[in-house]
């Protein structure tokens, strides 16, 4: 990357993988499980969440020497509850069907516990350019698994992908289903999420063995 | 006996993080040990209890498209629900850091046992989450947002002080190696979801809402594709006929 020195262009890089904080640092998992369904519903997700983590932590890092620390994340809360609301009216005003698949989890991005961790960890310490990086960064991270789950289960589950029938259509018994193939309607409930994580992270960390836990 | 439904379901049905995931996040981090787990889920019990409650006044009195005709009749229709995220959030950070500090002065020992966990309370989504899913259930009284905040914080109880115990067990298993610690919780996680779900049959009262999702699991083609000749058969027939298509699925 031309534009970015080589330290800038880590702080992007790094949580898509080695750094992933849903796999790695454990954070921000109730969206992650709740909401990935539908492939539509888990991009929209992940836009949402890039936009208030890289404008909360750029407001964040601008506000760092100005905010006592004892009061800290009343400061934090309130940032991300104005960014989650404006997200919030938006999604009502242009996708209304959307935010109603949402419903409540566009509201729980303030607990989201991405947002507050990177405030915490890195936007209180760091300058406003470097902050903003980060947030598209670990943002990018939290999609990119968010897109593979919804992948996964539209795609198993009812066969569509963003709404688009792939594998043929299951009434008239065209394409796969001509020979047999069966959607797994399991692939739809919420468990099923949980478990494809798992097997993310089982991957994962067969390829990478420095990232094994003992227990 | 309404009281009861709602207790049991926001209990079992509705598990806070078995049917909607929230909370996960300090339902993974600290679930090491049984004795943390407690600790922890005591204290959720404890801030649901009180943050469900008063933000069902607050919701009621003061958030809701109309909620404002008590101050007189220029206020009827405000409508300032759009600032709901903002005051539930204020408010339960408020009252987690008003409960620390009552705790802390009556009861020293119990502050010790929740101490570090009561402040990680304020940005955990299960307490957000609680108060949210009160304002799109419509809760209709206090008293059913009491008895629902002190539901759900036992249903997350019960669920971390179970994949707390089992994660103690299960260090004595052979676990493969790069699903060991994170990705075996997912996965045990996933399956005590599964076992969860059949608390569902539990409760089915007439105006149950059946979920989306539970819904779309029905293989509804079935009913369309059934071979014509079953017509002229006793509507009997046709029911059990679906019911063995949906069985064998």
């Amino acid at each position: 990357m031309g534009l970015l020195s080589k330290k800038d262009s880590k702080l992007i890089l790094d949580p898509l993988a080695d750094n992933n904080p849903i796999t790695i640092q454990v954070l921000g998992i109730c969206s992650a499980l709740a909401i990935t369904a539908e492939l539509k519903a888990a991009i929209v997700m992940a836009i949402s969440v890039m936009a208030v983590l890289a404008i909360g932590n750029v407001a964040i890092s601008l506000l760092r020497n100005i905010i006592p620390s004892k009061i800290r994340i009343i400061v934090q809360l309130v940032v991300v509850a104005a960014l989650v609301i404006i997200v919030d009216l938006i999604l009502k005003a242009y996708s209304y069907q959307l935010s109603k698949t949402l419903s409540v989890f566009v509201g729980l991005i303030i607990t989201n516990c991405i947002i507050m961790g990177r405030f915490e960890a890195f936007a209180l310490a760091n300058g406003p350019w470097r902050s903003f990086l980060d947030g598209i960064g670990n943002a990018a991270g939290y999609g990119l698994i968010l897109v593979i789950v919804g992948f996964f289960r539209e795609l198993l589950g009812s066969g569509t992908l963003l709404g688009f029938k792939i594998l043929g259509d299951p009434i008239e018994k065209t394409g796969l289903y001509a020979i047999g193939y069966e959607n797994n309607g399991f692939m739809l409930l919420s468990p099923m999420a949980l478990i494809v994580v798992g097997i993310i992270i089982w991957v994962q960390r067969s390829r990478n063995k420095a990232l094994i836990e003992d227990h | 006996m309404e009281h009861l439904e709602l207790f049991l379901k926001s209990i079992f049905i509705d598990n806070m993080v078995f049917a909607t995931f929230l909370g996960m996040c300090s339902y993974l981090a600290v679930s090491k040990k049984v004795s943390t787990a407690v600790g922890l889920g005591a204290a959720v019990i404890f801030v649901l209890a009180i943050t469900v409650p008063l933000n069902w006044l607050l919701d009621q009195y003061l958030l809701q498209p109309g909620a404002l005709a008590w101050l007189g009749e220029d206020y009827a229709d405000y409508d300032l629900s759009f600032l709901s995220f903002i005051m539930f959030i204020a408010t339960i950070a408020t009252m987690v850091q008003l409960v620390e500090i009552v705790v802390e002065k009556f009861s020293p020992s119990l502050y010790n046992s929740l101490g570090i966990f009561l402040p990680l309370i304020a940005v955990n989504c299960a307490i957000l989450g609680g108060s949210l899913f009160m304002q799109s259930r419509e809760i209709p009284t206090l008293g059913l947002a009491t008895v629902y905040g002190i539901g759900s914080g036992i249903g997350w109880f019960l669920a971390i002080l179970a994949i707390a115990a089992i994660r103690e067990k299960i260090r004595y298993s052979n676990v493969p190696a790069p699903l060991r610690g994170l990705g075996i919780t997912f996965i045990i996680t996933g399956l005590m979801a599964i076992g969860f779900m059949s608390f569902g049959g539990m409760l089915t009262g007439d105006n149950e809402k059946i979920q989306d999702e539970k819904q779309a699991v029905l293989p509804k083609e079935d009913i369309k594709t059934l071979p014509l000749k079953d017509n002229e058969n006793s509507d009997e027939k046709k029911e059990e006929k679906v019911l063995a298509n949906n069985i064998k699925k």
